[in-house]
């Protein structure tokens, strides 16, 4: 019973805190329809892209980078509920959070859910503008796009989890930026086809290939289509609890990188 | 129990025969056979050199091919699916067209500017029509009055009275006329002009162009815009229209004659045909070697299908 007050105290104190940052989920929305309606109009390809799983036929390029889009808007919200716990922790908010007598993993993995929450409604509302839009896919798509979504927000939110406990330093964020998520976003299958990579360069197409972004991106893709990938389903699912178990043990005052900031003896 | 239930029974429990649509493959000489439930493929069949147009007898028994680098029209016993004879066609067939009575076979010979009257039971040749330069497209009308075939070059439409295997009458249409369809009531034709980008609506009774359709899609050159199959709805509502390396079928309001959407396709589209009651449309994509399955409730492509190199014509057997 208490460990649901206390997931449920930090879910609605999340989602607060996301109502209460509207510029949040407005700019969360602008970037990726900025991709969609300006970028993608450069790149129409009217007369359409070749057939790859899971299309059954040709598309148009603003139809291809849909599903990508909406993996970017759970990886930059991953990384903004990360830079939230860099500012909580200097603020100290999640000193008091820490010291609750539940155990951290708990409390860890229930703010890591309730990110993901948020990123799963920001991802909808990317939807419906989308739809809008005339970018449609089958209706069940929609909803077995729900779990794909999840698991991937929950993978990219463990990573930023990883990555907070890390950075010192809110200005170090901007690293971050530069490092993970502009990398992660370009050399993955959001944006173009990894058959397309490959053509110019094999290097680029292994490491793309590799990015478990790509994976999370595959996951939705083939879910809005009603159909499963069991690759991007495994990758995604094991990241995710790898990337957990390292930021668990990098917020372990014992062990992990908290103790390197309390001063030597 | 009485004699006629047991059979009444086995029918209502058997599943709807599929449709299975047949298709040309230039390259390959061969044909593609695709279960249209399924939207899989089921065979190939090796046949004459470069197959193009093909048709079904009115009975479906047997399936014309215009084999055109081997100078014939083929014949293609359905129930085995192998090649029975050949008529004699002149050179170079590529489009035909099948009368009504079931065995004049009017064939359009692209390198002699005639046309070609073949009788299938008899095996032998009825008439030959001189026409324009390159002629291309046939149709004949429902009820079996004319027979219309299209000059590449001349660019027009010509007349022939099947009555007297005469030709009549011309009519001058946009450049490069590569298809005609009739409307059902036999009363209007659809033409397409490949390089004038058009489709030439003429009345059948005047033998006058009654409407043009132009067509413009967005981020496609108009020069790429080049009409090729046509195809009719049997409730007059909907026409659609391949626009060959434009890669998108033009689906026109058959009333209004305003052009509501476009559909993309595979790559330089050229005919197409309508499977199991007109509820999908099949298109043959020439470059990138499939075919397109369009819903014609939807107007959505569901569905594109590899079939061999080159795909030319399409023709369903229900």
């Amino acid at each position: 019973m208490k460990y649901w007050v206390a997931f449920k105290g930090i879910v609605i104190r999340e989602m607060w805190r996301f109502w209460h940052q509207k510029a949040r989920l407005v700019s969360a929305l602008v970037r990726p329809l900025l991709w969609l309606v300006v970028f993608a109009a450069g790149f129409r390809a009217a007369l359409g892209i070749a057939i790859i799983p899971p299309y059954d036929t040709y598309i148009t390029y603003d139809v291809y980078i849909m599903p990508g889009l909406a993996g970017i808007i759970l990886l930059f919200n991953g990384m903004q509920s990360s830079l939230s716990m860099v500012y909580d922790r200097e603020m100290g908010s999640m000193k008091i959070l820490l010291t609750s007598p539940l155990p951290r993993p708990f409390l860890l993995v229930s703010k890591l859910v309730a990110g993901a929450i948020i990123s799963l409604l920001q991802a909808y509302a990317f939807f419906l503008i989308a739809w809008l839009l005339g970018i449609e896919v089958p209706l069940m798509g929609y909803v077995y796009a729900a779990p794909a979504l999840l698991i991937t927000a929950l993978m990219l939110g463990a990573l930023g989890l990883l990555l907070s406990s890390f950075i010192k330093q809110l200005e170090n964020f901007a690293g971050v930026m530069n490092f993970v998520v502009f990398p992660m976003f370009f050399l993955s299958s959001a944006l173009y086809p990894l058959w397309k990579l490959k053509e110019s360069n094999e290097w680029l197409y292994w490491v793309s290939a590799y990015n478990p972004f790509t994976h999370g991106v595959e996951l939705i893709r083939f879910a809005l289509y009603e159909s499963w990938n069991p690759t991007a389903t495994w990758v995604t699912l094991v990241t995710t609890v790898v990337f957990c178990g390292v930021a668990i043990w990098g917020y372990d005052p014992k062990r992990g990188m908290q103790q390197k900031k309390k001063p030597s003896k | 129990m009485k004699s006629w239930i047991l059979p009444a029974m086995m029918m209502a429990a058997s599943p709807a025969m599929a449709d299975i649509a047949y298709v040309s493959n230039e390259k390959d000489d061969t044909l593609t056979l695709i279960d249209t439930d399924a939207l899989e493929v089921l065979q190939t069949i090796d046949v004459g050199m470069r197959p193009r147009g093909i048709i079904f007898s009115h009975d479906y028994k047997y399936l014309y091919i215009c084999a055109s680098d081997s100078d014939a029209v083929q014949v293609l016993d359905v129930a085995t699916n192998k090649i029975i004879h050949n008529l004699p066609s002149g050179e170079d067939p590529e489009q035909f067209a099948l009368h009504p009575n079931n065995h004049h076979l009017y064939i359009a010979n692209e390198d002699d500017a005639v046309v070609t009257v073949v009788d299938t039971e008899k095996r032998d040749v009825v008439a030959q029509i001189d026409v324009g330069v390159e002629p291309e497209g046939m149709a004949a009308s429902p009820d079996g009055k004319w027979v219309i075939n299209t000059s590449e070059t001349t660019n027009m439409l010509h007349w022939i009275d099947a009555s007297t295997q005469e030709l009549v009458d011309n009519t001058l249409v946009d450049q490069r006329p590569r298809h005609v369809e009739f409307t059902k009531d036999g009363k209007t034709v659809w033409s397409s002009s490949e390089i004038g980008g058009t489709v030439s609506i003429v009345d059948v009774a005047s033998k006058a162009i009654t409407h043009t359709i132009n067509f413009k899609i967005p981020g496609v050159h108009r020069d790429k815009i080049q009409p090729v199959g046509v195809k009719l709805t049997n409730n007059g509502k909907y026409a659609f229209v391949a626009l060959g390396p434009a890669n998108h079928v033009a689906v026109v309001d058959a009333k209004t004659y305003e052009v509501l959407d476009y559909l993309l396709v595979g790559r330089r589209v050229w005919m197409l045909e309508f499977a199991n009651d007109q509820k999908l449309l099949l298109t043959t994509n020439g470059v990138s070697g499939d075919v397109s399955v369009i819903d014609t409730d939807d107007l959505k492509v569901i569905k594109t299908l590899k079939v061999g190199r080159y795909p030319w014509g399409v023709a369903v057997k229900p």
